[in-house]
């Protein structure tokens, strides 16, 4: 890959024509991984993705644990959750997770977004906002399953991590990557990250005796690619409420696709239905009429 | 309860009939006074208002050259949800002003049951017991009346969206928003059609606010009855023979 190219885009919301350029070119899928097993909860990422992204100072919550805020906002992209979690045996566990956009392969909010290139999926797979095309409806807030675009109510658009796809696009790793002091996150082709994602899953299966250790790639929205490696994989519930089984509502998929436009033409019928009835049957008008002319 | 609302009813009338003019001529029957105009034709325009700022959002790949009238894409969201609300609101007024000629009746129901003779053209006049409106007029005013219910319930839950009301109420409240409007514009097809080319001499009624006699007795002869004393039937008879003689003369 170049490490100065445009980022090619796959899918535009609510986009009538082709999309140009598309298929002409390979593109890696990009790829996150973060080892909540190695984070310590330094938030060096959440600093990060403020510096880099020039956000204005989000206020702060403080509510006896060690995360900074209930949730991620239109301003702070990136969020370690964190809970304190009993195990069966009595012990104590603290699960950090990283929360941020996930990158879905078949986006949500993507799907859900009425307004001609608002959300914009690349071929190397970030979900990108353009906040100049957004109309501020929010549908896309309901589309995810993980609760991450957030509206400004001052600037009526709604905002979420770009994965650094401007830091991405220029050949460079996205800033949370950069800030790390573990290790924990990793950025890279989404094959590696697999694989690596992997081998440390089986490597905490076998040496850590976390016998549940597994990958969080969830394949009910095509995979992500923001993926975790879990102490616990069977339960992701337990890591800030990652969704064990994310899904996209219905009224975006089979609805907006299928039934709005079949049932827009069936009120179609109420004009169809009147005009043929004006050339066949014709107008009731008041009676008596007067006689037609005859000739 | 119902005093309120006749007596509210009956100032809005008597103020409304002091800034427009009601025209009646001879040989018409005064139907809708200016009131009742007011509110339909505020009704209608904001209905349309609240449509076609509405398709762009509804199907933007096919719907996208709406957007524009209204100022682009975050001007028609913010305007749409206004629209609506005055939409509701006239509507709202107006069901108040019709809701007693509007209740359903034994001959309604039968009305209902000839429908396929008067769509096809078979009966050329209303059944005699047909009141100040027919059973499909009160169908669609009840129809719009629960869709604003819908509209008013759905939309409240779109426009604070799902950081207020969550992502399932969403999801599902812009379903139920978008079958409402199928139904209502399907039904509107029917309506414009029925008030202009398809029963000729009614769009009078929404406009001056007088119809002619004859059809007053074709398409409401009850309510022909009520205001004239005349039945309706031999009022038309009189009017057959009377154009007959003209003819043969
Ligand atoms: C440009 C379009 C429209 C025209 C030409 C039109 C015309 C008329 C006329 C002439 C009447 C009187 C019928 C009578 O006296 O028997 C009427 C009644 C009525 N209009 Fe409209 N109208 C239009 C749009 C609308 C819209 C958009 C709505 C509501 C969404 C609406 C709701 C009603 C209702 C509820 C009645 C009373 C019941 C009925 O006649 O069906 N109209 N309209």
């Amino acid at each position: 890959m170049s490490d100065r190219k445009t980022l090619q885009i796959k899918q535009i919301s609510a986009h009538p024509g082709p999309i140009p350029g598309l298929g002409v070119q390979r593109d890696l899928e990009v790829c996150k991984l973060v080892d909540t097993t190695t984070c310590i909860g330094c938030k060096a990422c959440e600093v990060a993705c403020v510096e880099w992204n020039d956000m204005p100072f989000a206020e702060t919550t403080f509510d006896n644990t060690y995360q900074t805020m209930p949730e991620t906002r239109w301003n702070f992209w990136n969020l370690i959750k964190f809970n304190e979690h009993q195990r069966e045996d009595g012990t104590i566990q603290w699960l950090m997770r990283k929360d941020q956009c996930m990158h879905c392969a078949d986006p949500g909010c993507l799907r859900a977004c009425p307004a001609d290139g608002a959300i914009v999926q690349y071929a190397n797979g970030i979900v990108d906002f353009n906040q100049e095309n957004c109309i501020g409806c929010e549908f896309c807030v309901s589309g995810c399953p993980y609760n991450i675009p957030k509206f400004n109510k001052e600037t009526k658009k709604v905002y979420k991590c770009t994965l650094c796809s401007d830091r991405v696009g220029q050949g460079l790793e996205p800033a949370c990557i950069k800030a790390c002091p573990t290790g924990c996150l990793k950025f890279g082709s989404k094959e590696d990250m697999k694989m690596i994602a992997e081998s440390r899953a089986a490597q905490l299966r076998e040496h850590f005796g976390y016998e549940n250790a597994g990958v969080y790639d969830p394949q009910s929205i095509g995979g992500t690619h923001v993926i975790y490696v879990l102490h616990d994989a069977t339960q992701p519930e337990l890591y800030g409420g990652l969704p064990k089984n994310p899904q996209i509502p219905w009224s975006y998929t089979v609805w907006k696709w299928l039934f709005k436009p079949v049932l827009g033409a069936f009120s179609m019928l109420g004009l169809v239905g009147v005009l043929l009835h004006y050339v066949t049957v014709g107008p009731r008008r008041p009676q008596p009429e007067p006689p037609k002319k005859e000739d | 309860m119902p005093t309120a609302v006749e007596r509210f009813d009956d100032k809005a009338r008597a103020a409304f009939d002091r800034i427009g003019r009601n025209e009646v001529y001879q040989g018409e029957l005064q139907r809708h006074r200016v009131y009742t105009r007011f509110l339909h034709w505020m009704v209608a325009v904001f209905f349309f208002l609240s449509l076609f700022s509405g398709f762009g959002i509804y199907l933007p790949w096919l719907f996208r050259w709406f957007t524009p009238l209204f100022g682009g894409g975050p001007l028609s969201r913010a305007l749409h949800p206004w629209f609506g609300v005055l939409f509701v609101f006239f509507f709202a007024l107006q069901a108040l002003n019709w809701l007693k000629p509007m209740s359903w009746t034994k001959a309604d129901s039968a009305w209902m049951r000839r429908l396929r003779s008067t769509i096809s053209g078979e009966e050329k006049l209303d059944p005699p017991d047909t009141g100040f409106f027919n059973a499909g007029q009160k169908v669609q005013f009840w129809e719009i009346v629960i869709g604003c219910v819908v509209y008013l319930i759905t939309g409240i839950i779109l426009w604070a969206g799902a950081r207020t009301f969550g992502p399932i109420a969403v999801a599902f409240s812009y379903i139920l928003h978008d079958i409402s409007a199928i139904i209502m514009l399907g039904g509107i097809f029917i309506h414009m059609y029925l008030s202009t080319i398809g029963e000729p001499g009614t769009f009078q009624a929404m406009t001056r606010g007088a119809v002619s006699e004859a059809w007053a007795w074709t398409f409401h002869p009850a309510w022909y009855k009520e205001v004239t004393g005349r039945d309706p039937r031999r009022a038309y008879e009189e009017a057959r023979q009377r154009m007959e003689a003209g003819r043969s003369k």
